[in-house]
């Protein structure tokens, strides 16, 4: 099997896979926000940023090569990295003590990781619309971290299209596919893919917001890392099966 | 016409192609005023396609827009030259005239009046564009007329042409600009040396692409033409959107057969049969004289079928249009968008080279550097390589606007220094130049000696002159405006990096900056450069670097505290509460510590 090293540790992979495929599975967690194992990659969280042979790329979009130098864990990535996850939080509105997805939050859990504890940056405080107009599901737009991960659940698996990224720049913004604009317009299902693969609290179910108490979430009980690894290799168990 | 008919008849008229979304898109607006949701709902019908992907596009062009903006749209160019030359004021001058608000449509439905990013017409500064037309050099009195013209509901084409005639400006020609070409010349040598001899001839030239990049155009040629697939194209950039930029204009005014000339040679290297130009929305009134070329080739035999008699030489150029997103310069946004997509930059590799438009092998190159691509052809790699320098052969040209004597454009041979262009353009007591625009380098006075070449100061064009007079900071805070603005907001780094900067540089200009936000600066420009997605996020930030390393008593001035000021006001933060309670005594304001 064909290797790499990641911060000097040794990594197999098969052809075809990603850096962050391979590191996963081999237990090496890269911290990342807008992938999700079994989904094509997205690439612009660019929060899985690592150094290969000295350029830096997004390690979800990267394909890994027999003999890759790279690294992740350096004081300089480490740092960007923080920052990354820092403006994530500075250009929405972000409350983790009053919000639903609190302990079961990508976004929080992955803030953990990097070790951050406020940002450096101005907060935004963007205006941004919350649609409550479909009786089972919450839009909050406030938490939204434009990953398009429910766009591509719904388009993919759903087979719906009822998510898209519409606007340019810092106004980019989740749009429904409705002309009233409104989710209760769309087709969108409480058993849709699209609602579970949200990693922050911008998509929830309604009603069924506190049913794990705080302390006994996903991310109170295990660090982000463990739990990345164990999604990548359940994908991949259930690929090769 | 009704807005069932608008849209299936520009639905038809692109045979229900929905990789031409944007061209539909751009036509419904065109005859039914606006993008409204029900034109998005009837478009993503007439296409069978989701209504989201429709409005993803929809909303992402800067030029198309969900309410209507009258019958006249007029939209003043936004470069910091133009505003050198009282853009603001003259725009506000224009507003109360008629009575407007910046950014609204008039009540009567009859004018819109806003700001777009630079329009390429930087040497005949301060520009706007009236529903797609040029209206270049305003002044007052230009403007009392054009108000005189839209209050008498006069149509655009009876206006007087002196209003909508862009100057070319050619101050100083060469090969590309000046000297004659036949039509045809280059591909009969084309024929002559085979698609083998025309790589190897490109490759003698060392000829260099003309956007900025500088990739060798053999090396990408070649590497197009080696790539598997269904089918090759060839693509012209001509989406010229850096700001200072002009010169594709100009060369697509006056020598459009010398660039699909070049083009053709592509498509005979690389083994193509079709073709896309792809013209900025901003420069639609090119379209028509560019057609117009087209059809001549046409006729020539220099496009279509057996090209020059030659069976299987088959070739044929599109246009397609831009909708105002600086952005689509970048090679890979500029296929998202020719597929009707928004213009965001895609994960690379694969580079287009290989998977470029509908994933099928794909050269893209500026609009010079085809152009360049079939005087080589014509006159052979060697002449070629003997202009400019070693590293950098061929002539450039350059855009000079700003504090001169006769901007314009100009053809130089490679290597010419700063300093002369400075003397040839009759710049007056030069402070700085903006070299390559605001993606390109900041040169100060004292370094008027660099030149323009790859090996030292690289150039997709632009030179802007600024004089002693003029503040540098303001012009990286423009420059701070423009990125903001044109990112894709695809990755986080850009997304958010250029709003933060362009929110501390704003600050910093109010007074209110400090230190921390210096450094604060330092840290999203080590973000910008290192984390983002495409050569926009990389270069966002660089004319602050360098305007703060070159000038940096222009930010230090702007200095309040050398520790720590709160970006928060408080008193401006009770403003909705005044609002509501109707109040605006001293008491319902909080006065901050004047220091």
């Amino acid at each position: 099997m064909s290797t790499f090293t990641l911060d000097g540790k040794t990594i197999p992979f098969r052809e075809g896979d990603t850096i962050m495929e391979a590191a996963l599975l081999a237990g090496a967690y890269i911290p990342y926000l807008c992938h999700l194992p079994g989904y094509p990659p997205h690439g612009s969280c660019k929060v899985c940023t690592v150094n290969v042979d000295g350029h830096n790329a997004a390690s979800c979009t990267l394909r890994a090569r027999e003999g890759m130098v790279v690294q992740t864990e350096t004081p300089e990535l480490s740092d960007m990295r923080r920052a990354l996850v820092e403006m994530l939080f500075v250009e929405g509105n972000h409350t983790c003590p009053a919000c639903e997805k609190t302990g079961e939050c990508d976004l929080q859990a992955v803030a953990y990781h990097v070790g951050m504890l406020a940002t450096r940056f101005d907060l935004l405080f963007p205006a941004r619309d919350l649609d409550a107009s479909h009786p089972d599901i919450l839009l909050d737009r406030n938490r939204c971290i434009l990953c398009g991960l429910c766009v591509k659940a719904s388009r993919d698996v759903d087979g719906k299209n009822v998510f898209g990224i519409g606007g340019r720049g810092i106004k980019s913004r989740l749009i429904v596919n409705a002309a009233s604009g409104r989710l209760g317009d769309t087709d969108l299902s409480a058993r849709d893919a699209a609602v579970d693969v949200c990693p922050v609290g911008a998509i929830l179910r309604k009603r069924h917001a506190y049913e794990t108490p705080v302390g006994r979430r996903k991310y109170d009980l295990r660090p982000i890392s463990e739990v990345a690894v164990e999604k990548a290799r359940c994908v991949r168990g259930r690929g090769d099966a | 016409m009704d807005l069932a008919r608008i849209v299936e008849h520009a639905v038809a008229r692109h045979a229900g192609d929905r990789t031409r979304l944007l061209a539909i898109l751009r036509e419904v607006q065109r005859d039914a005023g606006s993008l409204s949701a029900e034109a998005i709902d009837r478009v993503a019908a007439a296409l069978r396609r989701p209504r989201v992907e429709v409005e993803s596009t929809a909303t992402f062009y800067h030029l198309l827009h969900a309410s209507p903006h009258g019958t006249y749209e007029i939209l003043f160019s936004d470069n910091v030259v133009d505003q050198m030359a009282g853009k603001q004021e003259l725009m506000d001058y224009f507003c109360a005239e008629l009575l407007i608000q910046p950014g609204k449509l008039s009540d009567d439905g009859l004018i819109y009046v806003g700001s777009t990013s630079d329009i390429g017409l930087g040497d005949q500064a301060p520009a706007a564009l009236v529903n797609g037309h040029a209206l270049p050099a305003l002044d007052r009195n230009r403007l009392d007329l054009i108000a005189n013209l839209v209050r008498a509901h006069r149509p655009i084409a009876t206006w007087p042409p002196m209003l909508l005639e862009v100057a070319e400006n050619v101050r100083k020609d060469g090969p590309l600009l000046g000297e004659p070409f036949t039509p045809g010349s280059a591909l009969a040598r084309v024929r002559a040396l085979g698609a083998d001899g025309v790589l190897a001839e490109l490759d003698a030239s060392n000829l260099r692409g003309r956007g900025g990049a500088g990739y060798k155009t053999a090396a990408k040629w070649a590497s197009c033409r080696r790539a598997k697939g269904e089918a090759h194209y060839v693509i012209c950039n001509a989406d010229e959107g850096e700001p200072g930029t002009f010169k594709d204009r100009v060369l697509l005014r006056r020598r459009a057969d010398l660039v699909f000339e070049g083009m053709t040679v592509a498509a005979a290297a690389i083994g193509a049969r079709r073709g896309f130009l792809y013209l900025r929305g901003e420069y639609l009134y090119l379209l028509e004289s560019l057609e117009a070329v087209l059809s001549h080739r046409r006729a020539a035999g220099l496009l279509g079928a057996s090209i020059l008699g030659h069976p299987g030489f088959d070739f044929d150029i599109e246009i397609a249009l831009g909708a105002g997103a600086y952005i689509c310069g970048e090679e890979s946004a500029l296929i998202e968008s020719l597929e009707g997509k928004p213009g965001k930059p895609r994960n690379r590799p694969p580079y287009p080279d290989t998977h470029g438009y509908l994933g099928q092998p794909t050269v893209v190159n500026n609009v010079e550097t085809y152009a360049c691509a079939a005087l080589i052809a014509q006159r052979g790699g060697a002449w070629f390589a003997g202009l400019g320098t070693p590293q950098s052969t061929g002539t450039k040209l350059i855009s000079v606007s700003g504090d001169c004597q006769r901007p314009g454009t100009y053809e130089y041979p490679f290597g010419v220094t700063i300093r002369q262009v400075l003397t040839d353009c009759g710049a007056s007591q030069p402070h700085a130049v903006q070299v390559g625009g605001p993606s390109g380098t900041c040169v100060p006075w004292r370094d008027f000696d660099r030149r323009i070449g790859f090996e030292d100061v690289p150039t997709a064009g632009a030179f802007m002159v600024f004089s002693r007079s003029r503040d540098m900071f303001e012009v990286a805070r423009s420059f701070s405006h423009f990125f903001a603005h044109e990112s894709c907001g695809f990755c986080t780094p850009c997304r958010v990096g250029t709003s933060l900067l362009r929110d501390t540089m704003d600050k910093l200009a109010a007074g209110k900056g400090s230190a921390y936000d210096m450094r604060s600066m330092q840290t999203l420009m080590r973000i910008l450069l290192s984390m983002s997605h495409c050569g926009l996020g990389h270069t966002a930030a660089k004319p602050v670097v360098e305007t703060m390393q070159a000038f940096p008593e222009a930010y230090e001035r702007r200095l309040r505290n050398l520790d720590f000021e709160p970006a928060f006001d408080l008193d401006a933060a009770l403003g909705t509460a005044r609002r509501i309670t109707g109040r605006d005594d001293e008491w319902a304001h909080i006065v901050s510590d004047q220091r």
